[in-house]
């Protein structure tokens, strides 16, 4: 059971490391448009070179 | 065109994000205006890039962003550039804009508040994942010193990210206490206290049962639920808003130097401002120039527009029809008569205090029984066992199966259903408890002009006129902006009659329109202009020459929807009243030709207030549907109150549904909805009975382990929020 030592912080900094990325996502206002964001995916307009 | 390529990036927000402050920082350097513009059509991904690409090349425009979810524009561009140039250069485009007042937007914009509930929610996810983990491996047979490091280590997640997000239980619920009050919050957060300090006690001496997974994951669905509420609330609350904004309060000022637009806060009493045609007053004050007629409907309910001549009173709020007039300002902002009136709808409020919800009702009922129930089976173990640890183990465990975590779920997840099933029939549900309300209403008074009729006039005798008497007044009509002139002008243009060729024809502003006919005159106007005796109703007089003048009738026409939401109501066996501010004989007609058995005419805004009053003293549950200054009392001191998105600003705060379309059938679906939606909520809170009935005495003989209580928590949480969702 040794295997624990490593396999539960990992577990946890995995986890901790989602919960990061979603506070991420919530502070830079990426729920604001959900409707709209859904759909730029589908369109061509800035494929070649990101949007300025 | 040379583009200079940045390096690729392994993250992509990484080298976004200094490149979004820099733009942010140059914009701030080039003192760039902000222009939101409101997008009711679009729907789609073309419509995205067709927008952005017709407001980016427009001149002067810097940056153009549209938000799909609120079907919104927000424009970045050089100072001086006017939200009118960008809505002409979208509707060439294809697309119907709006501007938006960008002071009430940008109150909406940043949800604080949600965000804050989702962040919390967050953590209890993250926090109740990895502690149920834990659990896990301790129900499938971990022992010893693994089990215990498990539960310390469960501690270790539970404490902080508790601490964390029950924030917003713990605070209701010391407010309640204070109060000396009971809410749901109360055995919530005794539930989640008594849990944690159980376990701490139990982990420390090495005991079997830890409840860290239970305290984690009723957080996390309580959290849920709050979520779901608010979330309902704060798009209502900002499509609400929105309509606010549509109307960007706006004058024109004449001064010394001619005429310019300014904003309606700047202007002061003694100021002279004009007031074109269409245009609604933005003050209370006195003509002293020009001469019109003006539409007072939505202040006092009148069809019948009122000669305004110089020297006549104004009021904030009356609508502009014929001619230009210059008004000097004698009251501005909150003095005037349009703010004042306000004042009575504070009157009226404290009635809509006294309602208590389901929810509140229930945990009356609940929470003194689970704390005693909790009580009696410590007191009795102890006496039995002698042993203080068995017996609050097993008064953790009633309190954490009885805790209501379904009780939570069971309001907001139906609300939420039956709002968003309301909102695409095109009603925004504002207030909380307001389809709680709307169920149990039994009488439905309507206010007439503006609500059930469509505020245009309608000409009702075309047929007792020859054909030349209808092209002369077709061609006489045409140069007007009277309502009356444009609806004879339509009804005459739909019968495809041709304009007879008149000569000088010109309006007098308050009277009427003349022309000349061959040498011979010609005018349509008011009975008293053209030498005629008037009689009742609505009517446009037509002389010709020294001949007899001959009259057209006009009748209000209804709402689309009016008639069949009156049927519905009256098949649902609701009782109708039509109460207005107008004529007897206008609102009798109007109510005769609804079918509507009780009506009430002339009502002083005061006094509707004082009738539905009247009607509550009798036990009836009142719905009022109304969109007037003179409605806004009586839409509070209704037990629900509906208003039109055309209705008054102040009418539309003062009510708990605003009704989107033109269309008033959404009406008696919503009372249908709601009744649904309330049997929705009497089931959940049976169905979290029923799991408590079985659940507590396997908790109170003690058989209850943390497996028994998590299974039970999700079990009901889960079948209340499906039965809610039947709703859609």
């Amino acid at each position: 059971m040794d295997i624990l030592v490593w396999l539960i912080p990992i577990s946890l900094v995995l986890g901790g490391v989602g919960l990061l990325g979603f506070i991420y996502t919530v502070r830079s206002n990426q729920y604001d448009d959900p409707e709209g964001d859904a759909r730029r995916i589908l369109s061509d307009e800035w494929d070649d070179h990101p949007r300025p | 065109m040379e583009m200079s390529r940045a390096p690729v990036s392994a993250c992509p927000a990484c080298s976004a994000m200094p490149a979004a402050e820099a733009l942010a920082g140059s914009k701030e350097a080039m003192k760039d205006s902000t222009i939101s513009l409101s997008l009711p059509q679009i729907h789609c991904t073309a419509c995205i890039t067709g927008v952005e690409g017709a407001l980016r090349a427009a001149p002067g425009v810097r940056d153009a962003r549209v938000n799909l979810t609120l079907k919104r524009a927000s424009v970045s561009a050089e100072a001086g550039v006017e939200a009118g140039d960008l809505i002409r250069v979208l509707a060439d485009a294809g697309y119907e804009a709006h501007e938006l007042d960008a002071g009430t937007i940008a109150a909406t914009r940043t949800d604080r508040a949600g965000r804050d509930l989702l962040m919390r929610l967050a953590v209890a996810g993250f926090a109740s994942m990895n502690v149920m983990l834990l659990s896990v491996s301790v129900w499938s047979g971990a022992s010893d010193a693994t089990r215990d490091m498990f539960h310390w280590i469960s501690a270790a997640i539970t404490l902080p990210a508790i601490a964390f997000s029950g924030q917003p239980f713990f605070r209701n619920a010391w407010t309640a206490l204070r109060a000396r009050r009971l809410n749901m919050d109360v055995p919530i957060s005794l539930a989640i206290a008594l849990a944690l300090v159980t376990s701490l006690w139990e982990t420390s001496l090495s005991g079997e049962h830890a409840y860290f997974d239970a305290a984690m994951a009723l957080t996390f669905f309580l959290l849920a639920g709050r979520y779901l509420d608010h979330r309902t609330r704060a798009i209502a609350r900002s499509a609400a808003e929105e309509l606010t904004a549509l109307e960007v309060p706006r004058a024109w000022l004449v001064d010394g130097d001619g005429e310019r637009q300014v904003p309606v806060a700047e202007l002061r009493p003694g100021m002279l401002i004009r007031v074109r045609p269409g245009g609604r007053m933005p003050v209370d004050g006195v003509i002293v120039e020009g001469a019109s007629e003006i539409d007072r409907s939505l202040l006092t309910g009148e069809s019948l527009p009122v000669v305004a001549e110089l020297g006549a009173q104004v009021s904030a709020g009356e609508v502009n029809l014929t001619g230009p007039l210059v008004v000097r300002a004698t009251a501005v902002g909150e003095e005037t008569s349009l703010h004042r009136m306000a004042e009575l709808v504070a009157v009226a409020e404290s009635g809509r205090a006294n309602y208590t919800s389901l929810a509140d009702r229930a945990a009356k009922l609940y929470a003194p029984g689970v704390h005693i129930l909790s009580a009696l089976s410590f007191v009795g173990w102890w006496l039995y066992s002698g042993d203080a640890r068995v017996a609050l183990n097993i008064a953790a465990a009633v309190l954490i199966i009885t805790c209501p975590c379904a009780l939570g779920l069971a309001v907001p997840a139906v609300t939420t259903a039956a709002s968003g099933r309301l909102f695409r029939r095109g009603m925004l549900v504002k207030h909380q408890t307001a389809l709680e309300r709307l169920a149990e209403v039994d009488t439905v008074v309507f206010d007439k002009t503006g609500t059930l009729t469509a505020g245009a006039p309608e000409v009702v005798n075309l047929d007792r006129h020859d054909q030349a008497d209808l092209e002369i007044a077709l061609a006489l009509a045409e140069g007007s902006s009277h309502p009356l002139s444009v609806a004879l002008t339509r009804a005459l243009r739909a019968r495809g009659i041709a304009a007879a060729r008149l000569d000088e024809v010109s309006e007098l502003p308050g009277y009427g329109t003349r022309g000349s006919l061959d040498g011979l005159e010609v005018k349509l106007g008011r009975a008293a202009w053209v030498g005629a005796a008037g009689k009742g109703g609505t009517s446009a007089w037509l002389k010709i020459g020294e001949a007899r003048p001959v009259a057209f009738q006009f009748t209000d026409a209804l709402r689309p929807g009016a008639e069949a939401a009156v049927a519905a109501l009256k098949a649902q066996g609701k009782r109708v009243i039509v109460m207005s501010g107008d004529t007897a004989q206008a609102v009798e007609d109007l109510a005769r030709r609804l079918g509507v058995a009780q009506w009430v005419a002339e009502a002083l805004p005061g006094d509707k207030a004082a009738r539905i009053a009247a009607l509550q003293k009798d036990g009836a549950r009142v719905l009022m549907v109304g969109d007037g200054l003179n409605d806004t009392a009586a839409l509070t001191q209704a037990d629900v109150s509906i208003s039109p998105a055309s209705a008054l600003d102040a009418a539309r705060v003062a009510s708990d549904i605003v009704l989107l379309g033109a269309d008033l059938t959404p009406v008696p679906e919503a009372l249908e909805i709601a009744t649904r939606a309330t049997k929705r909520i009497r089931e959940n809170f049976t169905i979290a009975t029923w799991y408590n009935v079985i659940a507590v005495p396997v908790a109170v003989i003690g058989l209850a382990t943390p497996l028994v209580a998590a299974l039970a928590m999700s079990l009901s949480s889960i079948t209340v929020s499906l039965n809610a969702l039947r709703l859609k």
